[in-house]
This record gives C-alpha cells, structure tokens and sequence, in this order.
C-alpha cells in the first residue's frame, strides 16, 4: 500500500503552472494531415498516457512538443517558450524535454557513462567530474551502476531502456516524453522498465508516455488520452476511461487491447 | 530392439577418446584447405607447379643479381651470360630515385628528417588512444617544419604561416558567439589579412635563419609522391568531410554547390585536372604570378580526392539509423556538437574502408605527375634513368623497385585501417 499512498502524494503535486499548451496545432506529412486541430494543456507533475491505434499520430504528437517534427499550424508552448523555426530556441527547449525512443538510440560508440555525460557536458557546460557523478546517481536510480564502463552493445534490451532514461535524466529535464518504450523489449524485461517509470512519476516528473500498457496507465496516470486519425477522441481520468468510455471508437479500442 | 522396448539406462560411462588421427593436426589442415574434394585436389597439384616454377625461373634472377657496377654493359659483362637482375642501377641511382635529380646532395639530410619527423608526427593522430594528447601540438607544426626543411629559406616564412592560423583561429572563437558560419568566414579573412600583412615583413626579412632553398621544380623521386600523397589525404579528409556534410544540408545554396562540385569532380579524369593545373590555371591567374607548380598539383589531386571521400563518407552517414540524430537532438546537442560527438565518429568508422580505398588509390595516382613532366619516381625511372647511355634496358629491376616502394606504403596503410577498425568495434557481434 505504501506505493499507491506515495502515488495519492504524486497526484498532489500536479500544480496549476502549465507545462506544455499546445493549441489548434495542425501538422501534414505532404498531403496527409496527421495531426488535426490539437487542443491539449499539460500541468507540472501530470502524467499522461497517450493510447490509440497505429497511425493515429500519437507518436507524432509528442515529438511535436520537442520539435523532432515541425508543426505547421498552430501554436506549441513548451515550459513558457513558444516553438519556432529559431534553433537556439528549440535547443533550449529540448535540454528542458527527456526523450526516450522506441528502440533506445543509445550511441554505441560511447560507453553507458560518456552516454549519460555527453549532453550535461557540452550543453549544460557541467564541469566533467560532476557530470559523471550525477551520471551515477542516474544510473544508481536505475539500478545499474555496474554497467557504467561497457558499451550499449553488451547490455540487454531493458537495461539499455533504462540506461537511455538515466541518460535523459542526468539533463534534469522538467518534462519527459516517452515514445513506446517498452514496445521493442521482450516480454520479461517490460516490467524493469515500467518499474523505473513508475517510481519516476512516484517522484513527481511531468510525463507524456505513448504506450499500448494499460496496466501502467491505470497505475501512473492522471490523464489517459485516447487519439485516432490525428485527433484526441477522448481524454478522461484512467479509472472513468477503462471503465466507462464515451466514445464507440475508444470502447472498440478498448474492447480490442484488452479483449485477451 | 523391438518397437516396444524402448527402455535404456547406462551400466558404465564412456572414457574420453582422442580423435582419429585424419582429424587433427597437420592431416586435419591439409585435408580440410586443400584436398577438400578431388577438384580442389587437382587444383592444389596444378597451383603449386606453378609456384614451383615461377620459383625455380625466378629465383637465380634475384640471387645471381648484381649489386654493384656502373653501367647495364658492365652488368652484363659480370652476369657472363647467365640470368641475374641488375640491382646495380639502384643502388647507383638510389638517390635520383628518392630525392630526384637537382636536388642538392648535400641538402639530403633535410627531406631524410622530415621525412623521419612525419612518423613522430603522425604517431599521435594514428594512436590516439595510447600516447598523449600532447604530442598532438607537435603535429600541429609539423607542416610548417617540414616546408622549412623540403624547401628553405627563411624560417620567418613558416613562422608567419602558423601565426596567420593561430591568428584565424583566435578569430573565429572570438566570433563563435554570433554564428558558426559567420565565424569560419571571419577566421579565414582573418588569417589572409594576417598573411597578407606579413607578406611585408617575410620580404625584408629573407637573409633570417634561412636553409639554402629549393626549388619546386628541383625536387623528384618517391620523395614528390610521398609529399603529395601525405598532404593531399590529409588535406582531402576535412575537406571531403565538409562536402559530405554539405550535401546533406538544409540550407539550398550550399547543397547545390556541394552536388555540383563533386559530381563535376567526379565525372573528370584525374589526369585531366592535372593537365588543367599545368597549363590552363596560368591562363586564369593574373599575369606575372608564380604559382608553384607542385602547390598547383596539390590543389588539383585534392579537390580530386575530396569529391571521393565525400561520397564515401556520404555512405556513411546514410548507414547510421535516423534515430542516432533524433537522440542526439533531444538531448538539446546543437548541430556542431551532434556531428562531432555522435554523427561523424560513427559515419567515419563506417567509411574507414572505403576512406583507405580512396587514400591508397590517391597515393598511387600521384605517380600520374609523370605526365606533367613532373619527375616523381615513375618520371625519373622514364626519363633521366632510363634514357641515359649507362641504364638504358633496365625495366624490371627499376618498376619493380617503384612497385614495392608502393606496395610497402599501401600495405602498410591497410593493415593500420583494419586494426583501427578492430580498436573502434564496441558494438561486440
């Protein structure tokens, strides 16, 4: 129970300072229109989970809100800063944004350590020493310090997740997102993972995760969302959207994922 | 056994048995590489007569040679009718074949050290991870060295060559802060400015610890295509580096001139632009400018190689996963930082073959000079050695010496690129 009395505490914490606005924002990939007039208002310490079927630029969205893909209409605030074409202007925004990826995109040229101390180092001019003692920190949190000299190539699939979220960590970022974390890992290294995540929303991180488990969005978030064809279909607290969905297209959905 | 007794369990355990004897060892060996089969047989009989042969026609040629004599019709006379090579005319000639042959002989010594300084110089950028990042401030002069010590002179030439880069240099951390490309601009300016300036002062100053100089025109043998092929890989590696870059820019303009200047680059003959550099580029430059010829060749064999390398590298770049970009982006790196970090030292370590590919082909291709009555070592073979009364005749001993200098240096060359490739291997497949 001690769990679920610190996750009441994190559902506290969600403040009324906003983290993310984005509004009427529309983006095309050519002629398809993958995002259609998106309304959504992320507070400090919220945790959201973005659902939906493939296709339904859910991914797209978030990588909207760090400018991986550039939107064509409408407006995206980002922790007070409004997303141009300005490059310093994104560069701040993403030293403030953690990403993690589908498939971890560690550098496997670099060892776990010099993964987690390049960015503090070179974007946040960390002095090297300290770097790599936050860096630990991160990696203690995620429990595997010990790995800190191989290189990705020598870890498994859950342990590189994990190194790839200590890595986004060690920038203190004020926001992360999550793109499908787990849809790569084998079934038994799912949990390490959503483990980690957990306790960082225990701790109060502002969270967008796209992601298919619905065990975790029960647990972690305050906010499900639910997209199809490039627009929000649904979005409602998880308990009142598993159990009560509005939409014929969310209950579908549902029906669906968690059919077997 | 019968169909229903299918029960077994085990009264003794078996001993460890040696293999038979066809499977270790020497037999092993021999059965499994070379009488695998009975056409494989057949071919190993044919392959070595034919090794066989070529040793017993070849080998009195090698060992009969004769290592000292003044002319090809005094050889013959030593070799008395049997066969044997006539290594004499390199050991005669051996410095025209390495140095050329108006290079001053009592100068020798100085391309000799240059030509010893270049190992300490390049040791630290081939072995970087084992020795020092100090001694890399030593192959930061080593060009201005060398110049002093290939072509004489005053030493305030080379001294203000350097000041002029470490002038740009200055210059352009100093405008970082406004833009990158603002900055690469304001450091070359910066460093022309600085060269012309000093132009002024280099003049009165000649007589200033000055080495008797060379001129360009003086200088030949393997010494000419070494000083090309170090200079032109080492200069054509940024350069291709950049063009690669380029080519996958954003911003039109630079793109355009990138595709443009290596598709016009690759679709001419090398030895076209060489001609381009001999004769044509006078006709460009304003009348009365001397502009060193092997300075000329340099340029050339440069833009040359940059347009290969480029296109290697751009193969390298295109190999690496989109998502390395995307993370190094989210993690706020900006473009500089994301390709000196995470980009470039994975899309070189993907290109380093074909890099090597381009720099072996591109030190042999030095030898094209010859053409441009250039006297490297393949014109000093045709021309002087060849066309005087003493060595005229001596084909094989002569193009077979030029052939192993090279193969040496190439050989050399590849087996440090696979190392390198083993040392950079993390990914442990």
């Amino acid at each position: 129970m001690a769990a679920e009395a610190q996750m009441a505490e994190a559902q506290m914490k969600v403040s009324d300072e906003v983290a993310v606005e984005i509004s009427k924002m529309n983006k095309w990939f050519g002629a398809f229109h993958v995002l259609r007039d998106i309304d959504l208002t992320v507070y400090q310490g919220e945790r959201i989970v973005i659902a939906g079927p493939s296709g339904s630029g859910k991914s797209t969205l978030i990588r909207c809100i760090n400018a991986l893909e550039e939107h064509q209409k409408g407006s995206i605030t980002v922790d007070g800063t409004v997303l141009s074409n300005d490059i310093k202007n994104i560069d701040r925004v993403r030293s403030e944004v953690g990403m993690v990826f589908q498939h971890f995109n560690l550098f496997p040229h670099l060892t776990i350590l010099e993964n987690c101390t390049l960015a503090p180092i070179w974007v946040r001019k960390t002095p090297k020493r300290e770097a790599e003692e936050i860096a630990m920190h991160f990696l203690t949190k995620v429990k595997i310090p010990e790995q800190a000299d191989k290189y990705p190539g020598q870890l498994s699939g859950g342990q590189q997740q994990r190194v790839a979220i200590a890595r986004s960590l060690c920038m203190k970022p004020r926001i992360m997102l999550f793109d499908e974390p787990t849809s790569a890992l084998d079934p038994e290294m799912i949990s390490e993972v959503l483990d980690t995540m957990i306790e960082l929303a225990e701790e109060g991180m502002t969270m967008l995760c796209v992601t298919h488990e619905m065990g975790f969005a029960r647990k972690v978030a305050n906010r499900v969302i639910f997209m199809d064809q490039g627009q929000i279909v649904e979005q409602n607290e998880p308990e009142e959207f598993f159990n009560n969905p509005k939409s014929e297209r969310t209950k579908l959905f549902l029906s669906q994922i968690l059919g077997h | 056994m019968s169909k229903d007794n299918i029960a077994f369990h085990r009264t003794h355990m078996l001993p460890e048995a040696p293999p038979p004897a066809t499977e270790t060892g020497a037999i092993k060996w021999l059965r499994e590489n070379l009488f695998s089969s009975v056409a494989n047989g057949l071919l190993t009989v044919v392959a070595g007569y034919l090794l066989l042969s070529l040793v017993i026609s070849a080998g009195p040629w090698f060992l009969n040679g004769i290592w000292d004599s003044p002319s090809l019709t005094a050889c013959r006379e030593m070799l008395d009718g049997r066969t044997g090579a006539c290594f004499a005319v390199l050991t005669e000639r051996w410095n025209q074949l390495l140095f050329g042959f108006k290079y001053p002989d009592e100068l020798y010594w100085r391309p000799t050290l240059a030509f010893v300084l270049l190992f300490v110089a390049i040791a630290p950028v081939l072995f970087v991870k084992f020795l020092p990042h100090q001694l890399l401030i030593f192959t930061g002069l080593y060009p201005f060295i060398a110049y002093w010590l290939i072509w004489g002179g005053s030493i305030i030439v080379p001294v203000m060559a350097l000041l002029g880069v470490l002038f740009g240099v200055l210059v352009y951390r100093r405008t970082l802060t406004v833009s990158a490309g603002v900055a690469v601009l304001a450091g070359i300016v910066g460093a022309m400015v600085f060269w012309w300036i000093a132009g002024f002062v280099t003049g009165s100053a000649a007589g200033f610890l000055a080495l008797e100089p060379v001129a360009s025109r003086d200088m030949g043998g393997f010494m000419v295509n070494l000083m090309l092929g170090v200079v032109c890989v080492s200069l054509s590696l940024p350069f291709g580096i950049m063009l690669a870059l380029g080519r996958q820019s954003d911003m039109p303009i630079i793109k355009w001139i990138c595709v443009v200047f290596i598709e016009f680059i690759r679709g001419v003959p090398l030895i076209t632009l060489l001609f381009v550099a001999n004769v044509v580029l006078a006709y460009f430059l304003p009348p009365g400018t001397t502009f060193d010829l092997i300075l000329r060749v340099i340029i050339m064999i440069t833009m040359f190689a940059s347009a290969y390398i480029a296109e290697v590298i751009r193969g390298g770049l295109a190999a690496l996963p989109r998502g390395q970009y995307e993370a190094a982006d989210s993690l706020g790196l900006d473009y500089a930082q994301s390709m000196q970090f995470i980009i470039l030292p994975q899309a070189l370590k993907i290109s380093i073959p074909g890099i090597v590919n381009v720099a072996v082909g591109l030190f042999k291709d030095t030898t094209l000079v010859s053409v441009i009555s250039m006297f490297d070592i393949v014109g000093m073979i045709r021309g002087p050695i060849l066309a005087s009364a003493e060595w005229n005749g001596v084909y094989w001993e002569l193009f077979g010496f030029a052939a192993l200098l090279f193969f040496i240096t190439c050989y050399g060359i590849s087996q440090y690129s696979q190392w390198l490739e083993r040392q950079l291997q993390t990914d442990h497949r």
